[in-house]
């Protein structure tokens, strides 16, 4: 052991900086390998939306956005040609279910936006305040909360279907995602609530109150972001839900009506699976099931990360 | 504590949503080609052409007046409400009500072994199967267990028909919806036993010389009641709904078909109706489960 060397090293790790809870965070999660891959998977599927919208922008002529296109006979079987094989127009699935990333994940995007947007400020302020404020919030989400999830989604979407909103015509996705995110705002309003009454009286908010500082600098530039990360950690997991809850509605007839969408192929399948015909029902399921076990694994993994409660147990 | 406040949020909400956004719907059940004449009576009988807010004829007022009295008026087809209700209950409830103790017994017990193995090759494995159990979606369960078991095996009834018990006709959704809340369910308890199985108590059960299945079914299962009652408890109101895809999947009349067909045809009374219930059994039980937590752990009584 070389007594000089030791000392070094001792001396710099006194003189390190101290990492921040994300660095920290991306840190421990590189160290995953699972949760790397499943992020790579989930980098994928975003990808794959983003270019059939660049697609539909730039008028590319790429696989998934000629979904239309007959391709072969009306149910082929899984072919070289026609690799997931053909539906019932001759369309291939394959494009069909590439497509229907685009619809899942552009509505789990937007209500996750639509949810975070309308649960975050009513959290952080019903929990700052207390008072009067804080018992009409709470009074607001425990109404939503005591009607079961599914009807509450139906409800919102079969109303909000074709209806105008300031002069734009709700269609398709757009009364998804909306019924969506009006609805699901509940869960990450509790949390951040909850969050902001525990930081409220911590040093930090003292100081910046001592500072001078307004009560919406504290609540926007102070408390919210010290308890970001979990919005982040809870979307992770709730997207998942978000994809789900967008293929029942399509499902049910609910959803985007003219183009692909995995429900709609799940609808078509009901009929199919009799005569045999498995091929769109398998793909459509394995679509999600990757798309879900992802982000499900890589949420598990970002809440051990960033979490810091959990790191001490 | 919240109880009426909540009461009357779902019936405002109930009102805003079907009344204010979704609009007059009279010219919609008239039909197309529909004369003014039969239009206005419509609007009479539903009660369409009162003011909105402002009276004590308002559609507002009578929006709560009937609620309260649980008179949801009639549905398109004429038939009232309410009877709909009572004729979907059964059904919806002979399809739930196994679900949801089997769910319940099977997961809290699994849950107790798998946290009693924690960190072996069986927990890893049992926790890799419950996230890929959630990650596939409800619907392909259906589909996939209603081709293989009812369509090409013949063990059970594809469809529900009147003629069969209706215990065979609803073995196999039960048994499929029992598989599919396994994964999610498994996976929460597993946390809340992990809990539970690092306290002291355990490992004085253990010194004392109980066998396993004392220490696990008998102490640490009363120390997790709470999250229990807490889950399960405020799952019961969920069940007079019924499921939903199971019973628009196997055709059984119940609760969730009529309110698939009420989403097909734009019935607002019936969606309607069947929140404003939901949401008065959510109280009730919410109040039960307070009630719950006392007989579970008396220090939360005092």
């Amino acid at each position: 052991m070389d007594p000089l060397k030791t000392k070094n090293s001792k001396l710099k790790t006194q003189n390190r900086r101290g990492r921040s809870l994300w660095k920290d965070g991306v840190r421990r999660l590189r160290k995953r390998k699972l949760a790397m891959v499943c992020f790579a998977v989930i980098v994928l599927y975003f990808l794959l939306a983003g270019s059939i919208y660049l697609a539909e922008l730039c008028d590319w002529r790429i696989g998934p956005r000629l979904w239309a296109e007959e391709v072969g006979q009306s149910y082929e079987p899984p072919s070289s040609t026609n690799i997931l094989g053909t539906d019932i127009f001759g369309q291939s699935v394959l494009r069909k279910t590439l497509y229907g990333a685009k619809i899942s994940i552009t509505v789990a995007l937007c209500a996750s936006l639509v949810s975070i947007a309308i649960g975050v400020p009513l959290g952080a302020v019903g929990g700052y305040f207390r008072g009067f404020v804080d018992e009409i919030i709470v009074w607001g989400y425990s109404t939503l909360s005591s009607i079961p999830y599914i009807l509450l989604i139906l409800a919102f979407a079969v109303v909000l279907r074709d209806k105008s909103l300031f002069g734009y015509r709700l269609t398709g996705i757009t009364a998804v995602y909306l019924a969506i995110g009006l609805t699901s705002w509940v869960g990450i309003c509790r949390l951040i609530r909850g969050e902001v009454i525990k930081h409220k009286d911590r040093e930090y908010v003292l100081a910046a109150m001592s500072y001078g500082c307004s009560r919406r600098r504290i609540i926007f530039r102070h408390l919210l972001p010290n308890v970001f990360h979990l919005v982040i950690i809870d979307f992770s997991l709730r997207f998942v839900a978000f994809v789900h809850a967008e293929v029942v509605l399509s499902f049910l007839g609910l959803g985007e009506a003219d183009r692909p969408s995995w429900g709609a192929m799940i609808n078509d399948a009901r009929i199919e699976l009799s005569r045999g015909v498995w091929w769109q029902m398998v793909a459509a399921t394995a679509a999600i099931f990757v798309l879900s076990l992802a982000l499900n694994i890589f949420g598990d993994a970002l809440r051990d990360s960033l979490d810091p409660k959990l790191r001490i147990q | 504590m919240y109880t009426i406040p909540i009461v009357f949020g779902v019936l405002l909400l109930t009102f805003v949503l079907f009344t204010i956004v979704g609009g007059d719907i009279s010219i919609e059940i008239a039909g197309k080609d529909a004369a003014a004449e039969t239009i206005e009576e419509i609007r009479e009988e539903y009660g369409l052409n009162k003011p909105l807010f402002f009276s004590w004829d308002s559609q507002f007022i009578n929006h709560f007046k009937s609620a309260l009295a649980f008179d949801f008026g009639r549905a398109r087809d004429r038939e009232p409400v309410i009877d709909k209700i009572k004729r979907g209950l059964g059904p919806s409830l002979a399809l739930t009500v196994p679900i949801f103790f089997g769910v319940v017994i099977i997961s809290v017990s699994l849950s107790l072994i798998i946290a009693f193995v924690r960190g072996s090759v069986w927990d890893v494995s049992a926790v890799i199967i419950c996230v890929a159990a959630m990650s596939i979606p409800y619907l392909s369960f259906i589909l996939f267990g209603q081709y293989f078991l009812a369509y090409k095996w013949g063990l059970f009834p594809v469809f529900f028909s009147p003629d069969l018990t209706m215990a065979q006709n609803v073995a196999l959704p039960v048994l499929i919806g029992i598989a599919a809340g396994l994964g999610g369910n498994v996976r929460f308890y597993r946390t809340v036993m992990l809990d539970e199985m690092q306290s002291d108590y355990v490992r004085t059960a253990f010194a004392k010389g109980l066998t396993t299945r004392r220490v696990l079914f008998k102490h640490v299962l009363k120390n997790a009641m709470i999250p229990i009652i807490t889950r399960v408890v405020l799952a019961i109101p969920f069940l007079f709904l019924g499921s939903l895809l199971l019973e628009r999947f196997f055709g059984i009349p119940g609760l969730g078909y009529m309110m698939v067909e009420a989403i097909g045809s734009r019935d607002y009374f019936v969606i309607s109706a069947m929140t404003y219930i939901s949401a008065i059994l959510f109280v009730v039980f919410n109040l039960i489960t307070d009630v719950c937590y006392c007989l579970a752990d008396p220090r939360v009584c005092l």
